[in-house]
């Protein structure tokens, strides 16, 4: 008996399910994982942008990267993915996309030109096979220089460094002025957001790129391991409570001009903004040393899990489309303190943090991948192991050598 | 019981199963269904990581466990002493194992991060060379660990052995204070052996947790300073998830699963033994 009603009862669901499906013109279902004030407003531009465009925008979020990647994944398994669903601009997607289980958004590539305007180490990270897989919505730089202004007139340094050397000297002249030169975050992630910026800064881009595509012989080079040793180094201009820190804590040391320096992604900026600090005011910001530093590209992307459903192909075109138009490139980018995906943009409204990051796009030769997309996140995993190991402990430069030589090999 | 004997059976028993079957298998962020033999396995024992998160889980154990079996008997003992406000300082003690590992791991955090909590205090009361950064150094990030781990579960040990100290009988005592038996003794030789089971069933919960831990170390250190407190438990959600390695999450699990019926077979069979003998007496 009882089986029999909740057989009826999920008809009836099912039918309701159905019905309200057609009610709602252009559904889509989008998991993503910003949940924080800043990251949900700016959410909500690319929600109203689809809603203006026509759409019914049903908000899936679910806190934190790996879950919600966790929960997407599990729900194309299941056989009821989402409409879209939020990945990093990675190899995080390569292992769906080969399975057959996403849909391309070809169509709308080909209409907007993406093959033109957006910048290649997001390309090569979206195109698989020569089909588009993934939308991208902004470009994160993971590894900006913060620095008090504060801190700096203290120490008398008067100038951004423009050399590896220079960003040293900075380093000694805040140490003897007796503040924290380096803002750390002692967690591994954030250890080797650290470490990808000297191999990319110090190490150059050439080294960078050969490393990561597992070169053996560009490892064991007296160049790597002076980057391994730079590194190492840095460890000595950070505080005692550095280890375990959160990053939101780094950065708040150089909001407060107790510590000089902070290494972190451009999420930072919103720290800065809610303590009420302006970019070029109270603290400054560059993306590398000297005007023609390598720009590491990270970021979000969405995929569109496999349907045959007519409605929802065309909500997924939509939401492509949306995602990818310039007005609502400007206005989520602003709130997310990334910057958009294409320079042809109006970037007056943006800080000048974001000005310096959109002129370093537009020139080719700066663009640089960030790891994630250059190794599988199983690799990228084992670098990070290896990396914190290093830090943390008195390994030597030639045991880390070898260690790193092993991580790439997977 | 038959809906029961399915949620065994599929719940517990398949999904072990198809952990297994994945282990051996070349699976990445999907399962896949191929067959590679053991190489999951081949790669997972030359993770140094694995290793040294072996190596942590047991000496993480060892003082946990220990630790909270010896405090949460000296608190019992002392509240069974009748003392005054007997209600409010049972709740005081057990109150820690209310909150979840994950706030407990976050207040000892703070209460342990050198710039912050117990060093900076006691230095700013002017003892300059005060040291107190376990949470921060390679060789005792675990014992930071264990501290903050048996702070919570010792509660529930004192919880389990008052309410077995409470069993026992007055008369016990009366016999042994006419004979001039020490009251230590009296506890030593008398009542600790009495609380047998007692002691089982906290072996047996604190074990549990040892197995399973993973937020305390996640709230605490994330597996840090470097990779100096890592567990198992981590290590396997950090491959299922964030490097969508579920063939190398899955082979570590299997390990573990083979690691804890290594040690609770000779256990149960211990007591089925001591069971059936228990009849004949």
């Amino acid at each position: 008996m009882i089986r029999k009603h909740s057989l009826a009862i999920g008809a009836c669901l099912a039918v309701l399910a159905v019905g309200a499906a057609h009610a709602q013109a252009n559904r889509a279902e989008v998991i993503h994982w910003w949940t924080s004030g800043g990251e949900s407003a700016a959410i909500q531009e690319i929600a109203n942008g689809y809603k203006a465009a026509g759409g019914t925008w049903v908000d899936s979020a679910i806190a934190g990267g790996e879950p919600a990647r966790a929960a997407a994944i599990n729900r194309i398994v299941g056989g009821n993915p989402s409409t879209a669903a939020q990945f990093n601009t990675s190899q995080q997607f390569l292992d769906i996309v080969k399975g057959g289980m996403l849909n391309n958004v070809d169509e709308v590539a080909k209409k907007n030109d993406w093959d033109k305007i957006l910048p290649g180490p997001v390309l090569k990270a979206i195109k698989v096979d020569g089909h588009f897989y993934a939308v991208p919505v902004n470009i994160h730089m993971p590894a900006w220089f913060w620095y008090s202004k504060a801190a700096f007139a203290k120490a008398g340094v008067t100038a951004e460094p423009k050399t590896p050397d220079e960003f040293f000297a900075t380093l000694d002249k805040l140490k003897a002025a007796g503040v924290t030169p380096v803002a750390f975050g002692g967690q591994p992630w954030q250890e080797k957001i650290v470490f990808d910026a000297l191999l990319a800064h110090i190490g150059g881009p050439d080294l960078y790129l050969k490393v990561y595509k597992g070169d053996q012989k560009a490892i064991a080079s007296p160049e790597f391991k002076n980057v391994l040793a730079s590194f190492k180094k840095l460890k000595n201009y950070t505080d005692a409570g550095a280890p375990n820190r959160n990053w939101n804590d780094a950065t708040s040391m150089v909001i407060s001009g107790k510590a000089g320096v902070q290494i972190m992604g451009d999420w930072a900026k919103g720290e800065f903004q809610a303590a009420k600090q302006t970019a070029g005011k109270e603290f400054g910001c560059f993306p590398g040393f000297g005007p023609k530093a390598p720009y590491i590209i990270a970021g979000d992307v969405f995929v569109f899990p496999k349907t045959n459903d007519a409605a929802a192909i065309k909500s997924q075109q939509l939401l492509a489309t949306v995602m990818t138009s310039p007005a609502t490139q400007v206005a989520f980018n602003n709130k997310k303190g990334s910057i958009p995906i294409r320079t042809d943009v109006d970037a007056k409204s943006m800080d000048i943090c974001a000005q310096q990051g959109i002129a370093a796009m537009k020139d080719v030769s700066r663009q640089l991948p960030n790891p994630e997309m250059l190794v599988a996140p199983d690799i990228a995993g084992a670098l990070q192991d290896v990396v914190t190991k290093f830090w943390n402990t008195n390994q030597s430069v030639d045991d880390a050598v070898k260690a790193v030589g092993a991580a790439v090999k997977g | 019981m038959l809906p029961m004997l399915a949620t065994v059976l599929f719940a517990y028993l398949g999904t072990v199963f198809w952990s297994v079957r994945v282990s051996v298998s070349s699976s990445r962020t999907l399962p896949s269904s191929d067959f590679v033999g053991l190489a999951q396995y081949t790669r997972l024992f030359a993770s140094e990581r694995w290793l040294l998160s072996l190596e942590n889980v047991v000496v993480f154990g060892v003082i946990f466990i220990v630790a909270c079996l010896v405090l949460g008997f000296l608190l019992a003992v002392f509240i069974d002493q009748k003392v005054a406000g007997e209600g409010v300082l049972r709740t005081v003690f057990l109150y820690p194992y209310a909150m979840s590992f994950v706030a407990t791991g976050l207040i000892w955090q703070w209460v342990l991060n050198p710039e912050l909590g117990i060093q900076s205090t006691v230095r700013a009361l002017g003892f300059e060379t005060f040291t107190f950064d376990w949470i921060a150094t390679q060789d005792k990030v675990m014992y930071a660990i264990a501290l903050a781990a048996v702070w919570q579960a010792a509660g529930l040990v004192m919880a389990l052995m008052l309410a077995g100290l409470r069993g026992i009988d007055d008369s016990l005592w009366k016999a042994a204070r006419i004979d001039g038996i020490p009251t230590w003794r009296v506890y030593m030789s008398i009542v600790l052996p009495m609380l047998g089971p007692s002691i089982g069933t906290a072996v047996v919960l604190l074990s549990v947790s040892v197995v399973k831990v993973y937020d305390v170390v996640v709230a605490m250190t994330q597996g840090g300073p470097g990779l100096a407190s890592e567990v198992p438990g981590k290590f396997i959600m950090d491959n299922l998830f964030g490097r969508s390695n579920i063939g190398l999450a899955s082979a570590a699990s299997t390990v573990l699963l083979l690691t804890v019926l290594a040690l609770l077979t000779p256990w149960m069979y211990a007591r089925a033994r001591a069971a059936r003998n228990g009849g004949h007496r």
